[in-house]
């Protein structure tokens, strides 16, 4: 592919913490490699910004090769941009043209307030893991791996479910900024597992209530999270997650 | 954890959605088997010997009950939940919307959809179902509801408003037939395509068949 330079327009979310009123700042970038990434776009605009004597754009980030889930930028109205599967991070330039205008929004919802500009607190996903996303073991030596069978599509399942880095995409591409999604991908994970059996009924409900708690919406199966998770994670896992939540409802002990 | 938290969360309230859904799914099945009788030959005898059936039969009166349940439960909840979910981003809604290209301007208007399928339904029941149970109670005959039909449909923007309702009705479908057996935990890759191809076929033909009835009135195909 052709290597060119391009000049943008950023129009960027600042806001100086959660209380904070936010308003969009307009910014110039000029020289960007099209080899680039969306993030080192964004350090080449604060480099430039510290050179006028202003202040950085705040914005998360940490491995910056798609797999730890800390960046969390809305990109023209897409979670992550508009690339399929992919992180902002494994977004590059070559994506735009120069000219074009770029508007960057951190995510929105009530259960992720802002931090600062494009960083926003998703303690919230935390809180729903510690309500019921472990499994109890007794500590001592590990026992040999081929003593628990599990068949090939339920391991595989886990594994696609357990895939999620838990970003926070699903949230901020609902409209009703619902965490099923992240939800159901940390209940399927452990559910398709023999290991995850013994506390599969109070797990549900525990994690469904801790969610709820946290100020997300609710899901209405729109679907809009599995189209921008970057790692894929499918609406099959909203369905087991149903499942689950059924045999806890209707089979339950308590 | 007791049945009213099992069924107030999140979760819990969709599958309270889902299972009234798929009631009212089930009623218009029955609706429309039973009005569609009107495009048969002696129609007008078949369509009032069925609606004779379904209005003095004690069975299908209490069931009518629980219809009647099934949809205030269903509404009311409908309701609530559109104006919770739409609450959620109180700090601050997107500048730029990501609308068509993550998900269907439907599956995101359930509720706009659903309360124009209610405001249809209040029009509709204020025709045909309040006035034939009123003269019930008072008289203890039925109106004969072949010709209120009639008479109704000679409207023009009666039948416009049909239509309209329909095709609101039809839409609401497309998304909630499948939404609410994916609720069920259904939407796998075993059943997903079944449940959508059904879906799509029903929330096409039943609204089709509703919608043709006030049209045949106002056309005179039948009479």
């Amino acid at each position: 592919m052709e290597h060119y330079n391009m000049n943008l327009t950023l129009k960027v979310w600042k806001q100086k913490n959660a209380k904070a009123a936010g308003r969009f700042e307009t910014y110039q970038v000029k020289g960007i490699s099209s080899e680039m990434s969306f993030l080192e776009m964004f350090d080449v605009l604060n480099e430039q910004l510290i050179a006028e004597g202003k202040e950085p754009v705040a914005f998360d980030h940490d491995c910056r090769e798609g797999i730890c889930g800390m960046c969390s930028m809305y990109i023209n109205g897409r979670a992550h941009g508009p690339w399929h599967h992919n992180t902002t991070c494994q977004l590059h330039m070559r994506e735009y043209k120069d000219g074009d205008t770029i508007v960057v929004e951190p995510w929105r919802a009530d259960a992720f307030p802002v931090i600062k500009d494009l960083v926003v607190n998703r303690n919230s996903f935390d809180h729903i893991v510690q309500a019921g996303g472990y499994i109890s073991v007794n500590t001592g030596n590990a026992q040999d791996a081929n003593s628990l069978p599990i068949e090939k599509q339920k391991a595989d399942d886990s594994f696609a479910a357990a895939a999620c880095i838990g970003c926070g995409a699903c949230v901020a591409a609902c409209p009703n900024a619902s965490a099923m999604l992240f939800l159901s991908a940390k209940v399927a994970h452990l559910a398709y597992l023999p290991q995850g059996d013994v506390e599969r009924k109070e797990r549900v409900v525990n994690m469904v209530h801790q969610m709820d708690k946290e100020g997300f919406g609710s899901c209405t199966n729109i679907g809009a999270c599995e189209a921008e998770c970057p790692k894929g994670i499918s609406l099959e896992n909203i369905a087991k997650l149903n499942r689950e939540y059924m045999v806890a409802t209707f089979a339950g002990d308590r | 954890m007791t049945w009213k938290q099992h069924f107030t969360s999140s979760v819990g309230k969709k599958l309270v959605m889902a299972f009234t859904g798929l009631f009212l799914i089930s009623f218009l099945l029955i609706h429309v088997y039973l009005n569609a009788q009107i495009f048969l030959p002696d129609g007008k005898e078949k369509f009032l010997a069925g609606a004779h059936f379904m209005g003095t039969n004690a069975l299908t009166r209490i069931l009518e009950l629980g219809l009647v349940a099934g949809f205030l439960l269903h509404i009311i909840q409908g309701l609530m939940l559109w104006n919770q979910n739409s609450k959620r981003r109180s700090n601050g809604r997107y500048a730029v919307k990501a609308g068509n290209a993550t998900s269907k301007w439907y599956s995101r208007s359930m509720g706009l959809l659903g309360t124009l399928v209610l405001l249809f339904l209040i029009m509709h029941t204020a025709q045909f179902w309040i006035p034939n149970r009123v003269h019930q109670f008072s008289t203890g005959d039925e109106i004969n509801l072949y010709d209120k039909m009639k008479d109704v449909f000679q409207n023009p923007i009666i039948v416009g408003l049909y239509i309209i309702g329909c095709i609101s009705l039809s839409f609401h479908l497309v998304h909630g037939f499948y939404s609410a057996f994916q609720t069920l935990g259904m939407g796998t890759k075993k059943y997903k395509p079944i449940i959508r191809s059904i879906g799509i076929a029903f929330s096409i033909i039943v609204p089709l068949i509703f919608a043709l009835m006030p049209i045949a009135f106002y056309c005179q195909w039948i009479g």
